[in-house]
């Protein structure tokens, strides 16, 4: 099997450019691939196994830790599989603050693909430039639900909280000055000689063959396929908003940057729109089964004190059946599939990830490359570990 | 005996204060860098991190000496050695001034290269003797990235050389009285620049210690005060080639009102700026396209510069 030659070296799982545990096994012949074995599972929590045994509510700080980059997008997912499954829809104004946390999520998932990615072909000031940004959009995170990174910001039935007229503030702030900062980023690398060097060209998927991997959001993107959740199954408050879908032509590694750097400025877009139609009204729907009544009714009611018992102990009931849901994460199509077998607990819950599948292409994309444009592989389909193992 | 020691004596000072001035060229390059990606670099060993190189230093002497088991045990000991070693004897014959250098050689320009050459074998063997594949593709790269600019850059040096029709680097300064060099041989003074990025491993020729490919490329497997070896022989270089760039093209000690060794470490050290510069700024190149623009773009171009500079001398004289 081995030629002359030929040597393999492993590639992760301590490697700091697989973006987590990814391991790859390569065979190099000189500095070009000839074969690249992706193993995943470094990372294995059995997250889908726990949920059978926790209660729909008990699940949802689970799905922080997925892409634990973008927390609210895999919060939108789960809760809104399972409110697929009780037949709720929410309020108004929780659609759009949901619109609006989950697009800070892809605006902070894509920060951290830029600075990685271009970390990992040496344009080491990049890293430091995005996360200064991060920084605000941590901050904002954290003003609305106290936590940074794992927020579980979303609830079954609405949204953790009111967003707050600071939040407001800060958050029109951050939406100026932000695309400022995407031109910052584009002068250092758009038209860059070695970036392009180092981008164009390499690792093209074509669209027929991103199809056939499986492959959503914007690495699917970059190959022109126009496939965007938002657009296509249009969820939350996504139908009342006017936005494009970005996407390449060539499908190599500079397109995929292109149509992030694009959905970066996009995002910014949806926010402004979303702060601007923003309606008033309650941020949780009023429904026996899922929502907790008011502290303060506990001391008057009865019935309230039981409800109050019961959602606590007994957790949320849904129907029998099963229901599948799924997202535009920043990585892609971020899906649930529930089957509710009529007790608080799910019978299964599979989700479909996208990292997962994306990470599949990079075989087909790494033969007779060299090996230095590996990094730039692994940081164009933007994997994260923690979704692609669960 | 008693002025042999003083020779020596005088000799370990000229060394000391020349291992200090590159380790806080370290120091310089975190700061700056720091400052240019919105942060401050060491902040707290002494007064804005001023005793950061020397903790760093004396943090890697007391640190355990790791040997790997499968590693060739004398020639991996030996390749820190033959790395640093070139780089401070490169030192002996850089002229801060018209009076302090340590040897002036009448071949000082073939001395610099020749040395810069050696420490070649330092980073070859050293992959090699670690017995990690990582370490091995770095020296690869690096070998090969050393030896192909090394013709270019070798070819850029002869642009003044011919004008100055010296080999010593003192000469080669005082024959800059009147006009510094880069005015007349700006493509060479490119040349050089370029590289001198590549012969001393430096973004975007980083292949060789390419963090986010190779882990760190050619020492991967050396930790401790070996590998300060290599860090300090790398800045060493680094420090020869911009007082190389000072003396052949920016006219080295001469200017007005300061004396003659300020000038120098301020030529020295802007050199060293725009190295950091780059750092903070570019991406880095790939092997292929790496050696395409060596062979291909710089070597055709030094070798144009050496025919027209070799005719201006002869129409002009």
């Amino acid at each position: 099997m081995f030629q002359q030659n030929e040597m393999t070296i492993e590639m992760g799982p301590q490697h700091p450019s697989t973006h987590g545990v990814l391991r790859l096994t390569l065979r190099i012949r000189g500095e070009t691939v000839i074969n690249v074995d992706p193993t995943v599972g470094y990372l294995h929590r059995g997250i889908e196994k726990i949920a059978e045994n926790l209660m729909y509510t008990q699940f949802q700080p689970y799905t922080d830790r997925l892409d634990y980059i973008s927390a609210p997008a895999n919060n939108l997912a789960y809760v809104q599989t399972v409110e697929k499954l009780l037949g709720v829809d929410v309020t108004p104004r929780a659609k759009f603050i949901r619109v609006i946390l989950a697009e800070l999520a892809r605006i902070s998932s894509h920060l951290v693909w830029l600075a990685t990615h271009g970390l990992d072909l040496g344009a080491m000031s990049m890293f430091l430039y995005c996360f200064r940004e991060r920084e605000l959009i941590m901050d904002l995170l954290e003003l609305y639900c106290g936590s940074r990174l794992t927020t579980t910001c979303m609830e079954i039935g609405g949204v953790r909280g009111d967003i707050s007229q600071e939040f407001i503030d800060k958050l029109n702030d951050f939406i100026k000055m932000f695309p400022d900062k995407i031109q910052d980023y584009e002068t250092l690398l758009t038209k860059n000689r070695i970036w392009l060097k180092r981008t164009k060209g390499i690792g093209i998927v074509s669209a027929e063959q991103a199809i056939n991997f499986g492959l959503t959001g914007p690495t699917l993107r970059g190959s022109g396929v126009k496939y965007d959740v938002r657009k296509a199954q249009p969820y939350a408050a996504y139908d009342q908003i006017d936005f494009e879908v970005p996407i390449g032509t060539v499908g190599d590694v500079y397109d995929r940057y292109l149509v992030r750097m694009e959905e970066m400025r996009q995002s910014t877009k949806i926010i402004r729109q979303a702060l601007e139609k923003l309606p008033e009204g309650s941020v949780r729907v009023q429904d026996s089964r899922i929502t907790r009544p008011d502290k303060a009714l506990l001391a008057t009611s009865m019935e309230a004190l039981i409800q109050y018992c019961y959602l606590i102990m007994e957790g949320i009931i849904p129907p029998k059946g099963e229901v599948y849901s799924s997202v535009e994460g920043s990585k892609g199509e971020l899906g649930f599939y529930i089957y509710s077998d009529g007790t608080s607990k799910p019978y299964r819950l599979k989700i479909r990830t996208p990292s997962f599948y994306n990470v599949g292409i990079l075989p087909s994309m790494a033969k007779g490359a060299f090996l230095a444009d590996m990094t730039a592989f692994i940081a164009s389909i933007d994997i994260v570990l923690g979704e692609i193992d669960r | 005996m008693a002025l042999l020691l003083l020779i020596l004596e005088s000799l370990l000072i000229f060394v000391f204060i020349l291992l200090f001035c590159v380790a806080y060229i370290i120091l310089a390059e975190r700061k700056i860098l720091g400052h240019m990606q919105g942060r401050f670099g060491p902040m707290h060993t002494g007064w804005h991190g001023m005793l950061q190189p020397i903790a760093d230093i004396l943090k890697c002497l007391i640190k355990e000496n790791i040997m790997p088991t499968a590693a060739d045990k004398i020639v991996f000991i030996l390749a820190p050695v033959m790395s640093i070693l070139p780089a401070i004897m490169c030192l002996a014959v850089i002229p801060f001034s018209k009076n302090i250098y340590a040897a002036d050689l009448n071949i000082g320009v073939l001395y610099l290269l020749a040395l810069g050459s050696l420490g070649v074998y330092g980073v070859a063997t050293c992959g090699w003797a670690g017995n990690s594949k990582y370490g091995l593709l770095g020296s690869i790269r690096s070998t090969a990235q050393l030896i192909s600019y090394e013709v270019p850059m070798g070819l850029a040096v002869l642009g003044p050389v011919m004008m100055a029709r010296s080999l010593n680097l003192i000469k080669i300064v005082e024959a800059q009285k009147s006009f510094w060099y880069i005015l007349i041989q700006p493509v060479g003074f490119f040349i050089f620049v370029v590289c001198s990025a590549a012969e001393t491993n430096r973004i975007p020729f980083d292949l060789p210690e390419a963090e986010t490919e190779l882990v760190a490329g050619f020492h991967v497997e050396y930790s401790g005060f070996k590998f300060v070896a290599f860090f300090l022989a790398e800045y060493m270089h680094m420090f020869v080639t911009s007082a190389m760039a000072a003396i052949l093209f920016l006219g080295g000690w001469k200017g007005p009102f300061f004396p003659g060794p300020i000038w120098f470490m301020i030529k020295v050290y802007s050199f060293l700026v725009l190295y950091i510069w780059a750092r903070g700024t570019f991406p880095r190149y790939r092997y292929d396209q790496l050696m395409q623009l060596g062979w291909k773009f710089l070597l055709p171009l030094s070798l144009a510069n050496l025919v027209l500079t070799s005719i201006g001398i002869v129409i002009f004289g």
